[in-house]
């Protein structure tokens, strides 16, 4: 299916047809081999340290009143974020696909990261294209990748950030297309990404289900989208009420903010029709963030099809609310969380005095915040 | 019969084929788009194509990127692309195209964009990111206002892929002549003239455009040897606008006519 409702598709240009009806094809394939499916097993058991545990968050909890939260741990993954969930999978399926050649785009720089982990574990190199802000304020990440072996490319076309990565990098795709591999980093994109991202991520909503049977709220921050349509998709049609929180910025009227769903309504970038935050005419639209992760006018189109059936509520929270929900974990269990991840806290810490005592949330912590340390510190600092 | 298709049908009598020069709307500014447009008239370009900036040109290079970029910044829109089209329909009546990206005509809402376009005197649209399997509804909408729909082929286009491609194109089929986005890289591949053979051998009285990376009489030279109907020149118009802001008129005009003397088989 190429299709959720309406939204999805493939609005891409003819010379990369080809491309991605083999990565259909291939995909369809391998996901059903076992070797293939064994063999991705034994890297996200041994490599990437899968399971996750479940973490009861017994100060917060008690803290907040109200319902039990628990923190699904991806931050625990090695990487330190669910990014490599997905490129082992896709890294792994480039390789039986004999290709040589792979590139990726970043944000925040967890995907450029986690591809470069599954690049150099799988002996292959990767090219990650980076928005030139991003850059400069996840310095850090890029570091790391290049240690990894990765060659980061800045890009200094329009808001240099997330959404200009992608840009580059489907130029760099249509360009080399015969021996290039996109290593897309959400559940975004043309068909067959938005479903192939959020298959090798439902390990997270899997997971769940069986350590801890069904919760009553399941919560995850929505960039893209792909921690959450991974914690969602396998929760979907159990009684769980699923939230995803967008990036409220400085607050929807202030303009600044990456909230796609709550304010956007349907365009058609980076090859699918889904919610966009653009203009009168179709201008897409700036977005701003405290956490890079989530900073995308976009978001991934089976999203927008939960939304208008009504099944995920999407709310979001404001940069003030990510950085006190952010400290309170921090103060209260000891872990410091991504601060894309401390958009879903912020949410359990509204939710949570609403329900019982006897009531459970799981909190999706996406990943880990040391990347964040200077965000958060200039953060306090101004604030 | 559309004004493309006579267009077309004039030139074949001629033994001619078309010369189609870009231009971005709104870049360097308003009015230098107007020049541009009368140096392109003057210089004996056949068809126009009228670019439509949009924020995210993912099929265009640094060129069009850059002028996008430059047009939206002096708060292009679509009234003031509409006026643009009246002052210049007042001057001629040569077929042009529109060229844009799908959210754009998606944004507005197909029938309305349609609608507009062929009100203001667009004759054909080009939106390099609509893909046939997308196209259904802006395709019958087209239709019933009478807009040509030209769509795009690749070299890496299989054999059935192109005559879909060919069976929903209206005015002509634009063949993209390299692996790479506009502009980014010059000249004549061989790739691309192996294309333009076996989709010549397909396209019947579709005719056949080629554009990406053509900058010289040399390089139109070649596609016309080879059945090339039609020359779509973009990033290069553009540079030549960079190159001579203060003579724009007359600098497009030289270029163009240079260009044009290159689409007569055995000039």
């Amino acid at each position: 299916m190429s299709k959720f409702g309406d939204f999805g598709g493939a609005y891409i240009p003819e010379t990369l047809v080809p491309a991605v009806e083999e990565l259909q094809q291939e995909y369809a394939r391998f996901s059903q081999e076992s070797s293939f499916r064994s063999e991705l097993e034994s890297y996200l058991k041994d490599y990437a340290g899968r399971y996750t545990p479940i973490y009861h968050a017994k100060n917060l909890s008690k803290r907040i009143g109200g319902a039990q939260i628990h923190l699904k741990r991806e931050d625990l993954c090695h990487g330190g974020a669910h990014k490599i969930n997905n490129t082992l999978g896709q890294a792994l399926l480039a390789k039986r696909m004999g290709k040589r050649r792979i590139i990726a785009e970043t944000g925040a720089g967890q995907h450029g990261v986690a591809t470069a982990m599954a690049c150099a574990a799988l002996g292959m190199k990767a090219e990650v294209y980076m928005g030139s802000k991003d850059v400069e304020r996840q310095r850090l990440n890029v570091y790391r990748m290049k240690l990894l072996g990765a060659d980061v490319i800045p890009v200094k076309a329009g808001s240099r950030t997330l959404k200009d990565a992608i840009n580059d990098a489907i130029r760099d795709w249509i360009t080399n297309v015969n021996d290039t591999y996109y290593l897309l980093g959400s559940a975004v994109g043309p068909h067959p990404y938005p479903t192939m991202v959020r298959d090798f991520q439902s390990v997270i909503g899997e997971e769940i289900l069986e350590q801890m049977g069904v919760p009553d709220v399941a919560i995850a921050c929505v960039g893209g989208g792909s921690n959450a349509i991974g914690t969602f998709h396998p929760l979907y049609n159990k009684s769980t009420k699923l939230i995803g929180v967008e990036a409220g910025g400085s607050g929807l009227d202030s303009g600044l903010h990456s909230a796609t769903l709550s304010a956007g309504r349907p365009g058609i970038l980076h090859g699918m029709l889904s919610y966009l935050l653009q203009d009168d005419t179709g201008q897409v639209l700036e977005t701003h963030s405290i956490s890079a992760g989530l900073d995308y006018p976009g978001v991934g189109p089976e999203h927008s099809y939960y939304k208008d059936s009504g099944r995920v509520t999407y709310s979001v929270a404001t940069d003030s609310e990510v950085a006190d929900a952010f400290t309170t974990l921090c103060k209260t269990e000891g872990i410091i969380p991504a601060l894309e991840s401390a958009h879903a806290l912020a949410e359990a810490i509204k939710v949570a005095p609403t329900m019982k005592a006897s009531e459970d949330i799981i909190v999706t912590l996406s990943g880990r915040g040391d990347k964040d340390m200077d965000i958060i510190r200039r953060y306090y600092e101004q604030n | 019969m559309s004004r493309i298709d006579d267009r077309f049908a004039d030139l074949r009598q001629q033994n001619h084929r078309a010369l189609i020069p870009y231009a971005m709307a709104g870049y360097p500014d308003y009015d230098s788009t107007l020049k541009i447009v009368r140096g392109m008239v003057k210089g004996g370009a056949d068809i126009i194509e009228l670019g439509f900036p949009f924020s995210d040109p993912l099929a265009d290079g640094p060129t069009i990127q850059n002028a996008a970029t430059t047009s939206l910044n002096i708060g292009m829109t679509l009234s003031k692309y509409y006026s643009m089209l009246d002052e210049i329909r007042d001057i001629t009546d040569i077929p042009i195209i529109c060229m844009t990206y799908s959210n754009v005509a998606y944004s507005v809402g197909y029938d309305r964009f349609i609608y507009d376009m062929q009100k203001h005197g667009i004759d054909g649209i080009i939106l390099p990111d609509m893909s046939i399997d997308e196209s259904k509804e802006y395709r019958d909408i087209s239709a019933k206002y009478g807009m040509d729909t030209i769509f795009l082929a690749s070299p890496n286009s299989t054999d059935a892929r192109c005559s879909r491609i060919i069976e929903v194109s209206d005015g002509f089929l634009y063949l993209v002549a390299v692996y790479g986005t506009t502009g980014a890289q010059m000249g004549v591949q061989r790739y691309a003239i192996d294309a333009l053979l076996r989709i010549k051998g397909m396209s019947r009285d579709l005719p056949v455009g080629v554009g990406f990376g053509i900058r010289t009489g040399e390089d139109i030279k070649l596609y016309v040897k080879n059945g090339a109907d039609a020359l779509i020149v973009g990033s290069a118009i553009l540079n030549v606008v960079r190159d001579a802001p203060h003579d724009i008129e007359t600098s497009v005009s030289r270029y163009v006519d240079t260009l044009k003397r290159e689409t007569t088989e055995g000039a």
